[in-house]
């Protein structure tokens, strides 16, 4: 299962790969990343078949994650569409409700509680 | 007639005693003109024995003289000269009188009356300047009475307006003491604006240190499992991951405090001591201390941040706070414009600040440019006035560009332009001298 994380902080990066170490090393399952919105954009472009997973950032300089769930969701409608969480430090019900209503299928708030994220990687 | 001039000496003792009478030379000259008065009566009696007529006058007249020119020696009879002077005819009518009486007597009967009109005329011309002197003396008097009235109005004004003098100072002062308390004042209300830029920009380094020390306890769990696997490849493997996460929980604990300790200088009344300053760092510090302050207003508020910072730039003398206070305040000020022209476009507008630095000749350039709503032609002029802002009441002090210009201008010998249109955006420039 390939996922694509999105996030302007680098240090997710080893951060991922640490946390799902075990899952990695049992291929269970694999990492991209994406530093803007832009980046994701592009890199979905090529490899969109690929990817069954999309987390992103919602707070980015740029292309905010709100906005690249809105391309997500116009670009590439073909079924079955990408699963696509949104993670940001603003857990509040404005930001919540904008990223449901643009089609988010999941709402995480920073900092990431990764056996949380765990489980529901279990049932996708 | 020779007694004449013996009475215009006494007359003149007397007079000159009372015109002193109630003035501080009347103790010191009392007992002399007292005597000066009885000396005329003496002599006469003395001399009208024993000389002839004319004898009498040539010493009468002798007396007189010496009296006179005894009076006019003394610094204290000044005021008196008027009146001692009109004493001469009299004093030369006798003693020629006499002289002639005494040599020529045949010629002296034949012009006698001509003498005695002469001396007659000489003594009531005494009393004729006495007179006129006294209007003198009079108008004098009341000269100097409107010189104290005078004196005394020019000494109340002169109270009264150091009184005013005085008030002002205190006025200024006290305005002083606002203008300070406005400037902290101000300083508090950007800190405001900035603290929930600052949470996020502590919350970011505070997450990844507990998740990069979670994972490392796991990593250690996992290592020591290898370990006794025998797999020392992959628990070497582990031990580096867990030492690039120490670093990385270093390094994150460091922006966390690095962020609180720019926040305290914030506040901090400024030191304002000029440091070598890397004006790349605040500028990139504040930038998104800024956006990050606006976002946690307004959720729906996203901008693409441009920083185009040159870095050959070289440090510059500068007082880090103040400096950093002024880029906030351009910061913010472009995050409004920009948020106020999406507000009004809406979804096709796209937000765009960027901040850069080079250096250009001997001066250092930091331009802070949005594409947000401008600044209208009419308010131009007005900008850097203190109190002035645009924004609703409550939001704004209306000191921060004011302040910046005071920072930037006066205390740094840099100068502020600013490049706007209505409509298409604003370029805010700075610069700041190298040395």
């Amino acid at each position: 299962m390939k996922i694509l994380v999105v996030d302007d902080e680098a240090d997710v990066q080893p951060l991922f790969l640490q946390r799902f170490r075990k899952e990695i090393r049992n291929h269970e399952i694999e990492f991209d990343f994406a530093q803007s919105g832009e980046e994701a954009l592009s890199y979905l472009k090529d490899k969109r078949q690929e990817v069954v997973l999309i987390l992103s950032d919602i707070n980015m300089p740029g292309m905010s994650g709100i906005e690249l769930l809105t391309h997500i969701r116009e670009d590439f409608p073909t079924p079955p569409p990408p699963v696509v969480m949104m993670i940001t430090a603003y857990g509040d019900e404005e930001n919540y409700k904008q990223a449901m209503d643009k089609g988010a299928d999941d709402f995480l708030t920073k900092p990431l509680d990764f056996n949380l994220l765990k489980e529901k990687l279990k049932t996708l | 007639m020779h007694f004449f001039s013996f009475l215009a000496a006494f007359l003149l003792a007397l007079r000159i005693s009372r015109a002193i009478k109630f003035t501080a030379l009347h103790q010191k000259w009392r007992m002399i003109l007292r005597i000066s008065a009885g000396v005329p009566i003496v002599l006469f009696i003395i001399f009208n024995e024993r000389l002839s007529d004319d004898g009498v006058l040539i010493v009468a007249g002798i007396y007189l003289l010496l009296f006179i020119e005894y009076l006019k020696k003394q610094e204290d009879f000044k005021s008196f000269t008027v009146l001692l002077n009109a004493h001469y005819p009299l004093v030369a009518a006798g003693i020629i009188s006499g002289i002639v009486g005494v040599t020529l007597d045949s010629f002296y009967e034949k012009w006698e009356s001509f003498f005695v009109c002469a001396q007659l005329a000489s003594f009531l011309w005494i009393f004729l300047r006495l007179s006129t002197s006294r209007k003198q003396q009079q108008e004098l008097r009341r000269i100097n009475e409107r010189k104290d009235e005078l004196e005394a109005m020019v000494a109340a004004r002169t109270a009264e307006i150091t009184q005013q003098k005085n008030e002002l100072q205190e006025t200024v002062k006290e305005l002083q003491a606002t203008q300070a308390q406005l400037i902290q004042q101000e300083k508090l209300a950007s800190l405001g604006e900035l603290t929930a830029g600052i949470a996020h920009e502590i919350q970011n380094p505070l997450n990844f240190v507990n998740n990069f020390s979670e994972v490392s306890m796991e990593l250690i769990e996992e290592m020591e499992e290898e370990m006794a696997k025998g797999d020392m490849e992959e628990a070497n493997a582990i031990a580096a991951d867990i030492k690039q996460n120490l670093e990385k929980i270093r390094h994150h604990g460091k922006r966390a405090d690095g962020i609180v300790k720019g926040m305290l200088q914030h506040s901090r009344a400024s030191s304002n001591i000029k440091e070598p300053t890397n004006l790349n760092t605040i500028a990139d510090e504040y930038f998104r201390l800024a956006y990050h302050g606006l976002r946690a207003k307004d959720k729906s508020f996203n901008a693409e941040l441009v920083a185009n910072l040159d870095p050959n730039l070289p440090l510059i003398n500068i007082v880090p706070q103040d400096v950093g206070r002024v880029l906030l305040n351009m910061f913010t000020n472009a995050f409004y414009a920009v948020h106020q022209k999406q507000k009004i476009i809406g979804g096709d507008f796209k937000p765009r600040v960027e901040v850069s630095t080079k250096v250009i000749g001997k001066e250092v350039e930091v331009i802070v440019r949005d594409n947000g709503s401008g600044i209208p032609d009419a308010i131009k002029d007005k900008i850097m006035q203190p109190f002035f802002t645009t924004k609703p009441a409550g939001e704004g002090t209306g000191l921060g560009l004011s302040l910046s210009y005071d920072i930037i201008v006066k205390a740094h010998k840099g100068h502020i332009n600013i490049d706007s249109k209505e409509g298409e955006g604003t370029a805010f420039v700075i610069t700041l001298p190298l040395s």
